[in-house]
């Protein structure tokens, strides 16, 4: 996403990031208005260069959404990401930014960690040679420690994460993000607009009260302009390991995932079956793609991981051919 | 999840116009679904603007005589939950519930909802564990009582772990109010909209609810 106002910026603009974004005087008639009332123009130019230096040496980076909480947003980022470093020689950053409930550490295998300063900047947390994590769990000192923050602090500390933190060279970020449509998720697409976002996945489970909300997030993408690599349909069936029979612990009272994808013209990833290890590598930090390589729900996650990286490498060849 | 999505908010006297749900019109609702022009609109708000309108939720509502007002609130511990407590705050805030499934991935988020609470002096009526335990539906209707099944059944049923809520509860000295179970006939109600509480009362779901209703009951009574 390129900076939107440019040429189009009106004499007396008040400035992309400032409060008055699309509410003063002068944005009458901008043909930006809109983005900026929102709050997803994009950073002022300074900060943008400055983002942009930073991360100008990450290749692809994959938004995770969700509408619902609870659907296993984080458990799919965490998955993606080990899926994605298997390769080892694909550089991989997962970044947490749900900054009330940073599961992401518990996950990885990183509770207790703490991050660390070099010159360079924040260090982040390796879980492999190849895979870097960061998330505000690691500037807490006490599991019980809450982050009681109203929306300016939270993105000033998005900010920080994406200026302060030194990635290095990395093939794919991926973006944990919370639930829903507020600071967290207008912040991250401003904030990266000064680079290049390859698109966002949606993680809903088959019930229509989580599909109502996907279709929100559907929204959103739009609004802001964020590409939608396609949706994943998580907690889609339960298969019993004793009579092997499936049953619809969810059902998909209105068609699933599947359906409303058809309905959007949005492409359906894939479908994750509930597997219980899943839930139990979670708490216990460890890979579930490792521990349980022959699970279905493994073979999914495979699936899904694959095209996820198609489109973006796809993305990456089409825009090679532009310039 | 009430069947009550196509209605309308209107403006009265003395306020808004809550959406009352069934014939006895026992419960009333309001939502932001409810001022959507579209039910696929999102809500793309900052902070300022959510505050502003949970303000007016609980000040410019016509909630009229009301016995509890339940608030049902989104993950995390952020602007709606700072506000919400702020414009409570002069009207006999009761507590909270804190609802986690058994995961510790989960329980790691309700700790600091339960700090959340302590800063802001919020009592913690108890805690609920969600989507606790299930009973695969082809195992459980074989029918067959021998012990090794009962064993197997065991070990099928606990898809998100169980315990994590009540060691939490322990933990952090607050009351454990119960676990409900992963029922999907509930999952299936809400999604239709229909009375759980009638449709099912047999189902393992409803002892566990009815007993955590009680509890908030006992409690209010023991508050007045």
């Amino acid at each position: 996403m390129a900076d939107a106002v440019g040429a189009a910026r009106p004499e007396e603009c008040p400035g992309t990031g400032s409060a008055q974004a699309g509410s003063a005087a002068a944005c009458q008639g901008c043909p930006n208005q809109g983005l900026c009332a929102a709050g997803a123009a994009g950073p002022d130019p300074a900060e943008a260069a400055e983002l942009r230096a930073r991360l100008r040496a990450v290749r692809h980076t994959v938004l995770v959404l969700s509408g619902k909480g609870g659907v296993g947003k984080s458990t799919f980022s965490a998955a993606l990401a080990h899926g994605l470093a298997a390769d080892e020689h694909k550089q991989v950053a997962l970044l947490d930014i749900d900054i009330c409930g940073p599961s992401i550490p518990k996950i990885m295998g990183l509770e207790g960690e703490q991050v660390h300063q070099s010159g360079s900047g924040w260090s982040p947390v390796y879980v492999e040679e190849n895979l870097g994590v960061m998330s505000v769990g690691f500037l807490l000192s006490s599991p019980d420690d809450a982050v009681i923050w109203r929306g300016p602090k939270k993105n000033g500390l998005i900010k920080q994460f994406l200026r302060d933190v030194d990635w290095g060279e990395v093939d794919y970020l991926i973006v944990d993000t919370p639930p829903g449509t507020s600071d967290e998720h207008l912040s991250i697409v401003q904030y990266l607009s000064a680079t290049h976002i390859d698109g966002a996945v949606i993680v809903t489970t088959p019930q229509e009260i989580s599909l109502q909300d996907v279709r929100k997030e559907i929204n959103f993408c739009h609004k802001v302009k964020l590409p939608i690599i396609g949706v994943v349909e998580n907690m889609s069936g339960f298969v019993c390991p004793k009579c092997k029979k499936e049953s619809q612990i969810f059902p998909p009272t209105t068609g699933g995932a599947e359906k409303m994808c058809q309905n959007l013209n949005v492409s359906l990833l894939g479908k994750v079956p509930l597997d219980p290890q899943i839930g139990r590598s979670c708490d216990r930090g460890q890979s579930f793609l490792s521990e349980a390589p022959d699970s279905p729900a493994t073979l999914s996650y495979r699936n899904i991981i694959q095209r996820i990286q198609e489109y973006c490498e796809q993305q990456h060849s089409q825009e090679e051919k532009m310039i | 999840m009430l069947r009550v999505q196509d209605r309308a908010v209107h403006q009265c006297d003395s306020g808004w116009v809550p959406v009352f749900v069934g014939q006895d019109r026992a419960v009333a609702l309001m939502s932001i679904g409810f001022l959507l022009e579209r039910p696929d609109d999102a809500v793309v708000w900052r902070g300022p603007k959510k505050n502003a309108l949970i303000k007016q939720f609980v000040t410019d509502v016509a909630w009229g005589d009301l016995d509890f007002l339940i608030v049902d609130t989104p993950p995390g511990t952020s602007d709606e939950h700072i506000s919400t407590v702020e414009a409570l705050r002069p009207h006999r805030l009761l507590g909270a519930i804190l609802v986690t499934t058994p995961q510790a991935v989960s329980v790691g988020d309700v700790r600091r909802e339960l700090t959340f609470c302590k800063k802001t002096g919020l009592r913690v009526l108890g805690v609920v564990e969600n989507m606790s335990g299930f009973v695969c539906p082809h195992c459980s209707g074989s029918g067959i009582h021998d012990s090794l099944l009962f064993f197997l059944l065991q070990e099928c049923t606990n898809i998100f772990s169980k315990g994590g809520g009540e060691e939490l509860a322990k933990h952090a000295g607050v009351p454990f109010l119960g676990c409900v179970p992963l029922d999907p006939q509930l999952s299936q109600s809400l999604e239709e909209g229909r009375d759980f509480i009638q449709e099912f009362p047999k189902s393992s779901a409803f002892p566990a609810l009815a007993h955590i209703a009680q509890q908030i009951l006992d409690t209010s009574q023991q508050s007045s």
